[in-house]
């Protein structure tokens, strides 16, 4: 190599090789693991393990309860970002601390205590069983417990993005005359705009593979309440591991094309909003 | 590196008790795969072997356990979970580890007597004090305003059980499979939670307070009743119902690498012994011995039992028709 094409950062082909190297190792090799599993499958085969209306209907109820979830997160992770970052208030360390608890806790956790709390019988679930609103073992329930899970993707990805927001903006804005919601819509919030989606692509991802706390109150019913993942290990435990493969497959598929849309719409974003 | 004279000594002395340990009594460890609702029996069963062999062999034994939906244990073993001993719910789940893992032979089930089942039990409903629904038998339950809990056949041993119970019921009553499978159909429309295994659903039954009645193993019936008293649950049992035969087996591959070949033998072997016997007929499970069989009969009610090889020829096929996919149970589905 001649001397010109050196980087100046020193190191370059040996640390290239390790990150290729780890990444082929823990993420490639597996995922390809899953598709050569489907290779052995006739193309029928592949169709009926995937299109069943068992599964479609699967694939419905994920996709809905993760995107609405994520959405939710959306909307109420900006307000908790924004209030964590801007306005100090006794306490702030601990509301902080207490949005890194669905990070920590072992999903399984959070799905025994969500069910408790949300069942007919549970705190919040006797609450609201006089007026005939069943939460735990409906949609409903997929839906709470995947805004639980999905809540500090979105918080901590906007939060260091709000701190970086200069207040010079805001205060040339208002002195040139915007009024407060001319000031919030106009400035601050297209500069917020990529964050926020990827916070929503993360958070939506992860309400997607969460298996852990859905299963406890989702009451698992077919065509209903029956999360892709749990169909995934409900096939495996048939002895079926090409047909749970297959479904992998497809949410692996969707999960890519997912993160490549949001990937677009950032890209979009930066262009048209950048201030 | 170095090492100091006292540090010397001291791992000196351990690898000296070590072979002093092991000269004077081996110690074994078997690992016995099961399923759901057999916690309390091999909890209490495994301290009698352990007793039985040390004075048999002067060895010590430690039997370890795993429970969970005996189809998914099943997969588990398949999978490498290395099982000295499955006692599974159904033997359909130990044929499945014969098949895919080739670690026992196909004939496994000829190997202990009664086709490898030592002891025996069957469906029957727990429902919440005072029957509130007035659930007497099978008819009942299907019920509009009837919420049944059961397990999912797909993945639980016992709901199978409960899933075929409840199909030639029906077929003895109105006559026809078509009518069987309606009525099977009625059923699930009833159930609002499909827990993975056994004592999933019963927590849910229990715990969460959901459901009118709960299609239980008897065993595991007459244990939440132990459990939680007789002031909130009762037994009833339907006027037909399917006997259960969970087999054991031995896991010859795993035994023989572990060495634990003969100490898994004798294991499975003892839950035939009068011990054995007593203590699966003190854990509400019906023991095959007629000794024994006659000691507990009072605490089981009468109940017209038929089995699955006269009903549905056999494991193999009632498991192609009824749970494979596209079977009658992902047909009832996607017709509700």
């Amino acid at each position: 190599m001649s001397r010109s094409h050196r980087s100046v950062i020193p190191g370059f082909g040996l640390s290239l090789g390790l990150t290729l190297t780890y990444l082929s190792l823990i993420v490639l090799l597996p995922l390809s693991a899953a598709f050569i599993r489907t290779l052995g499958m006739s193309w029928d085969d592949f169709w009926t393990a995937v299109a069943s209306p068992r599964v479609v209907a699967s694939y419905r109820i994920s996709f809905l309860a993760s995107f609405a979830a994520a959405s939710v997160n959306c909307l109420f992770g900006l307000i908790v970002a924004w209030v964590l970052v801007r306005y100090p208030f006794p306490g702030r360390r601990i509301v902080d601390a207490l949005v890194d608890l669905p990070f920590a806790l072992p999903t399984a956790v959070a799905g025994i205590a969500l069910t408790a709390l949300y069942a007919p019988n549970g705190w919040i679930g006797a609450l609201l069983a006089p007026y005939g609103v069943k939460i735990a073992f409906t949609e409903i329930g997929i839906f709470v417990a995947l805004t639980f899970i999905g809540l500090p993707f979105v918080v901590r990805t906007l939060q260091p993005i709000i701190e970086e927001l200069e207040p010079e903006f805001e205060e040339a804005s208002a002195s040139l005359g915007a009024t407060r919601w001319q000031t919030l819509r106009r400035v601050i919030f297209p500069q917020l705009v990529p964050a926020l989606l990827t916070g929503f692509a993360m958070a939506f991802a992860r309400a997607l593979g969460e298996y852990g706390s859905v299963v406890f109150i989702s009451g698992n019913m077919p065509m209903r309440t029956e999360i892709t993942p749990l169909l995934i290990i409900t096939k495996l435990e048939q002895y079926d591991y090409a047909g749970a493969t297959a479904i992998a497959v497809v949410m692996l598929g969707a999960s890519f094309l997912m993160l490549l849309v949001i990937n677009l719409l950032q890209k979009w974003s930066r262009r048209h909003h950048t201030v | 590196m170095n090492f100091s004279p006292l540090s010397r000594l001291a791992a000196a002395t351990l690898a000296a008790l070590a072979l002093a340990g092991s000269a004077a009594a081996k110690s074994v460890e078997l690992l016995n795969v099961s399923y759901d609702p057999t916690r309390e029996l091999y909890v209490e069963f495994n301290t009698a072997f352990a007793a039985h062999w040390k004075a048999k062999t002067g060895d010590d034994v430690i039997v370890k356990q795993s429970h969970g939906g005996s189809g998914k244990q099943a997969r588990s073993v398949i999978d490498g979970l290395r099982a000295d001993v499955v006692t599974l719910a159904l033997a359909g789940d130990i044929d499945a580890i014969a098949k895919n893992s080739e670690a026992l032979p196909a004939d496994w089930q000829t190997r202990l007597p009664h086709n490898s089942a030592p002891y025996t039990s069957t469906i029957v409903f727990l429902v919440r004090k005072g029957n509130p629904k007035g659930i007497k038998d099978w008819d009942d339950i299907v019920k509009p305003g009837v919420s049944i809990i059961t397990p999912n056949p797909k993945t639980s041993g016992g709901a199978r059980w409960n899933y075929l119970a409840a199909w030639e019921f029906a077929k003895r009553k109105f006559g026809s499979d078509d009518a069987a499978k309606a009525f099977v159909a009625k059923l699930f429309k009833n159930v609002p939670v499909l827990d993975s295994g056994a004592r999933g659903a019963t927590t849910t039954f229990v715990q969460r307070g959901i459901g009118d009645v709960f299609l239980s193993w008897e065993n595991e019936a007459f244990l939440a009743v132990k459990e939680f008293g007789s002031d909130q649950f009762e037994i009833v049992v339907p006027s037909l119902s399917i006997l259960a035969e969970p087999p054991v087996a031995v896991v010859d591959k795993v035994a023989k690498r572990k060495g634990t070949t003969e100490v898994a033998k004798a294991y499975l072997e003892y839950l035939y012994s009068d011990e054995g016997q007593d203590i699966a007929g003190k854990n509400f499970y019906r023991p095959i011995d007629p000794k024994f069989a006659a000691k507990y009969a009072a605490q089981f009610t009468k109940v017209e039992l038929f089995t699955i090889d006269q009903a549905f020829g056999g494991w193999a096929k009632a498991q192609k028709e009824h749970f494979d996919d596209g079977g009658t149970f992902d047909q009832i589905y996607l017709k509700n």
